[in-house]
């Protein structure tokens, strides 16, 4: 390995949060002094990792983490707002070839204005109406195309990060595992991706996909084909873009995963190289992964709208929430609705993903504590008063 | 030390031939330079098309075409836009100082923003200030700035021009601005529900009164901000300078300061006569700004006493920020003029363009032009990237405060502000250090989709055009710029953390 890396792990490590670091949040906790039942094998003092230690008494690595991300109030709220968007999009068109309940089942289809083309939801009393999100200059339904966009963000999101993960992890891997050569190869390669702004690479890819069928002079049905599927193609372009933080962080772990004893034991019983990889190391790498993979997630969301936006993504017929607003940016003035909704899902998208992203990241955080209320402090408190109180009294 | 530069350099530039050999590539196979041709319905379209091929050199093989490209790069000839025949060197010049200007004014104002506010958002750790902070700074991080940038235009550029020339008092935005105003200040300064109460009150009357000020007196028809301002703000200024500097306590920096504010006062009523005769250029500004500094840090040193170094300091920091505070004031003495022009037309606000065609006027006019045109791509790059800056700023705070210096700091009996500004802060921005390069050439990517929707005639507008119409030399020159940018931001990130940073070494 070369002496610049050092420099650049170094870097690295230094942001990294040590798990060794002794937390205020221990130290300040009242309720780790709490007087207790006086249980005979109870840990007392102010001693470090006290409380710790009891909350999570015979759990398993994976029940610790789920817990803390269970009570993550903003993680919960993250989940429960894109399970509904998700549910809404999927029921109310249909996915792979099932209908949905929506009566507007082709997006693209054109129909008679109505009511001014304005929106006809109420909220109170709850009524969706003919169009509720409205309709655009030639009557299609902005409902309809809205949840298309959605679930076009969404498939777009889920690939992205199947790709990512897939291409991040094996570089990562490789190179954190194996050093040397392979390493500075990898490492290179990687530079070479990150070097320039995401955004540049996927213009780049999207402009690429977008005029292929017609340069290269395909049939017919390659070109409808291709057409069809642009934004399944997109998400893969992206994914080929956006694995190079994620190959990094991964890198990093395995890097410093494989001086572990766990490993030298695993070596020395005979372990091939692919077991150590795959059940030594990697299981212990996996909170880095998840976290990374939910935020890049969200950036894909942002990115692949940012894209059809520029007009080098997702193209009609297809539909994606970029696109739409793309298209709607003139009609702002006359029709801010077509220009509301498909903003409003973007930012619910990503901002529920970054949300459980950052609740991910809690849970996996060996560090994090459960924050007592002010209530829960000052009950504390007085309870600690009273006993010490009694206890003066009973000398 | 030399050779690990070198050693870096030539990684660099050899990432770099390896990157512009992919990107052509992918440029060649992504890029149809005859699809206009295609379907035209001109009778001598096979012989257009075979014009073409021969005046593109389509015919070659496209590492051919590499090879010719990049040898005349090497020499310096970046080739031609050849839709409109212009020469990419010519095209880039503007190009790249109008992409720099826009993102370096963002990504300062981003940065002291985002650096003050997690640092109080740090501070308050686990209050209401400091979840509203975070939640806002999610919804920041969320937001597509394309549809962030639709609406400024529509509200702020549309609204604010309608509302100079129609002032009518919008009573409920008035009071939920002051309001917001109260919230804030009562959570970001003051401890415990009293404060609290009594900062919240004093700062929501004075949002509120100075917003009904300046909306009802004709004050927005001719801003301005005269002597009177300018000491108020001045003193203001040396004061809170100091208190955040060195202290209250520490007399002679608070007498550096104000001194220097009252010299301050003194010669902007000076430099009018001097704006007045003398045409000023920006060449001017910075050595007017350079003299200004350095008068502070004479004043400072003849303070002098025990530590010469923290008078001269706060003063010289006082003097930067009356400085601006005076060029603000000259340049909205030509407000009216410039509203009154033929080409403003009194709507001044801009939503296209870095600057208005056929303006006219002196070297202040033209200032208050750029800035007109610089708000609001500015307050859409800020809006995003001012939200990553405020939860990085909290988190490298948060770990700083848990650490034993700051315990030890505090267990001999230093204040609370010496703790915070010289122990924590100080450790805390260091990480910024090898964000912050990076950042800024991240910005100027991310600055495509700013320029394209307020038409600037930027980096990132001459990519997306030139992608658009299938250019190959402008785009290569455009990625090879960035890319170069980006290796030199890499390196400096390095280098300078290696420098601040006793713990990482830099050796060859």
């Amino acid at each position: 390995m070369s002496n610049d890396d050092n420099t650049r792990d170094a870097a690295a490590d230094k942001q990294r949060p040590d798990p060794f670091q002794p937390d205020a949040a221990i130290d300040a906790d009242p309720l780790a002094t709490l007087p207790d039942g006086g249980e005979p094998d109870q840990a007392f003092g102010r001693g470090e990792g006290v409380g710790t230690a009891k909350e999570v008494e015979g759990l398993s690595q994976g029940q610790i983490v789920w817990d803390r991300f269970i009570r993550h109030k903003g993680a919960m709220g993250g989940v429960i707002a894109l399970a509904l968007i998700a549910l809404l999009a999927l029921t109310s068109l249909g996915v792979f070839g099932i209908p949905g309940w929506w009566r507007i089942q082709n997006y693209n289809a054109s129909g008679d204005v109505v009511n001014g083309a304005a929106p006809t939801l109420t909220l109170w009393p709850f009524s969706l109406g003919e169009h509720p999100f409205g309709q655009d200059d030639i009557g299609r339904d902005n409902f309809a195309l809205v949840m298309k966009g959605i679930q076009t963000s969404l498939m777009v999101m889920l690939v992205m990060g199947f790709i990512t993960v897939l291409i991040g992890v094996t570089i990562g891997a490789l190179s954190g595992y194996y050093r040397g050569k392979t390493d500075t190869f990898l490492m290179r390669f990687t530079d070479l991706i990150i070097t320039l702004p995401v955004i540049v690479m996927g213009a780049v890819l999207g402009k690429l996909i977008n005029t292929l069928p017609d340069k290269m002079n395909w049939s017919y049905a390659v070109t409808q084909a291709i057409r069809d599927n642009l934004p399944l193609l997109l998400a893969i372009m992206l994914g080929l873009v956006l694995w190079t933080g994620l190959a990094r962080l991964v890198r990093s772990e395995f890097l410093t995963l494989r001086e572990r004893e766990f490993v030298d034991a695993a070596r020395v019983a005979g372990a091939s190289d692919w077991r150590i990889i795959s059940k030594h190391i990697l299981p212990n790498a996996v909170g880095v992964i998840i976290v990374n993979t939910t935020l890049t997630m969200s950036a894909a969301v942002v990115l692949e709208a940012a894209l059809s936006f520029l007009g080098f993504g997702v193209k009609p017929p297809s539909v994606s929430l970029g696109m739409l607003i793309s298209q709607y940016q003139g009609a702002f003035a006359t029709r801010p609705w077509l220009f509301w909704w498909p903003g409003v899902f973007i930012i619910l998208i990503a901002l529920s993903i970054n949300f459980i992203g950052d609740g991910l990241r809690d849970a996996f955080d060996p560090r994090t504590k459960k924050i007592p209320s002010q209530r829960q402090m000052d009950k504390a408190m007085a309870e600690i008063a009273a006993g010490n109180s009694s206890a003066e009294a009973a000398k | 030390m030399l050779r690990f530069i070198a050693r870096r350099l030539a990684i660099a530039i050899g990432l770099l031939l390896v990157l512009s050999l992919l990107i052509y590539w992918l440029l060649d196979i992504a890029m149809d330079p005859l699809d206009d041709l295609r379907t035209s319905p001109a009778l001598n379209r096979d012989q257009l098309i075979e014009l073409r091929v021969q005046s593109l050199g389509l015919d070659q093989p496209w590492y051919q075409r590499y090879f010719t490209w990049l040898t005349n790069f090497v020499r310096g000839d970046f080739g031609v836009a050849w839709r409109t025949g212009q020469r990419v060197n010519d095209l880039l010049g503007g190009a790249a100082l109008t992409s720099i200007q826009l993102v370096f004014a963002a990504t300062m104002i981003a940065l002291i923003l985002g650096v003050t506010i997690g640092l109080l958002s740090a501070l308050r750790q686990y209050t209401t200030f400091d979840y509203a902070i975070t939640f806002m700074s999610f919804v920041l991080y969320a937001l597509p700035i394309f549809w962030v940038a639709v609406l400024l235009k529509q509200y702020l550029a549309i609204g604010v021009n309608d509302y100079l020339n129609n002032p009518v008092l919008n009573w409920p935005a008035v009071i939920i601005l002051s309001v917001v105003s109260g919230l804030f200040w009562a959570g970001a300064i003051a401890v415990g529900l009293k404060r609290q109460a009594i900062v919240f009150g004093c700062a929501f009357a004075v949002t509120l009164g100075s917003l009904v000020y300046i909306l009802t007196s004709d004050w927005l028809q001719n801003p301005r901000i005269g002597v009177v301002g300018v000491a108020v703000i001045g003193l203001a200024v040396a004061y809170a300078v100091t208190l955040i500097f060195s202290g209250i306590n520490n007399r002679r920096a608070l007498y550096a300061a104000l001194t220097t504010a009252v010299v301050g006062v003194i010669s902007y009523i000076g430099l009018q006569w001097l704006f007045y005769y003398v045409p000023m250029s920006e060449l001017w500004m910075i050595g007017l700004l350079v003299v200004a500094v350095a008068i502070a840090c004479l004043i400072g040193w003849l303070w002098g006493g025990p530590d010469r170094a923290v008078s001269m300091r706060g003063a010289a920091v006082v003097a930067v920020l009356i400085s601006v505070v005076v060029y603000v004031d000259r340049v909205l003495q030509g407000w009216q003029i410039y509203m009154n022009a033929s080409a403003i037309n009194r709507r001044p606000v801009a939503t296209i363009g870095s600057q208005t065609p056929n303006l006219g006027g002196d070297f202040w006019i033209t200032q208050l032009d750029k800035w007109t045109h610089l708000l609001l791509p500015t307050i859409a790059l800020v809006l995003i990237s001012f939200a990553g800056y405020t939860r990085y700023q909290r988190g490298s705070m948060l770990e700083v405060m848990n650490q034993d210096y700051i315990r030890t700091a505090r267990a001999k009996g230093l204040s609370e502000r010496l703790v915070i500004v010289r122990h924590a802060l100080r450790n805390a921005l260091l990480p910024l250090a090898s964000i912050v390069p990076v950042d800024f050439i991240t910005m100027i990517g991310g600055a495509v989709i700013t320029e394209t929707i307020f038409n600037w005639a930027g980096m990132g507008r001459l990519f997306v055009t030139s992608l658009y119409g299938s250019e190959i030399d402008p785009v290569m020159a455009y990625i090879m710029i960035t890319g170069a940018l980006a290796m030199m931001a890499n390196l400096v990130a390095d280098f300078l953390y290696g420098i601040l940073d006793p713990r990482i070494r830099v050796n060859a």
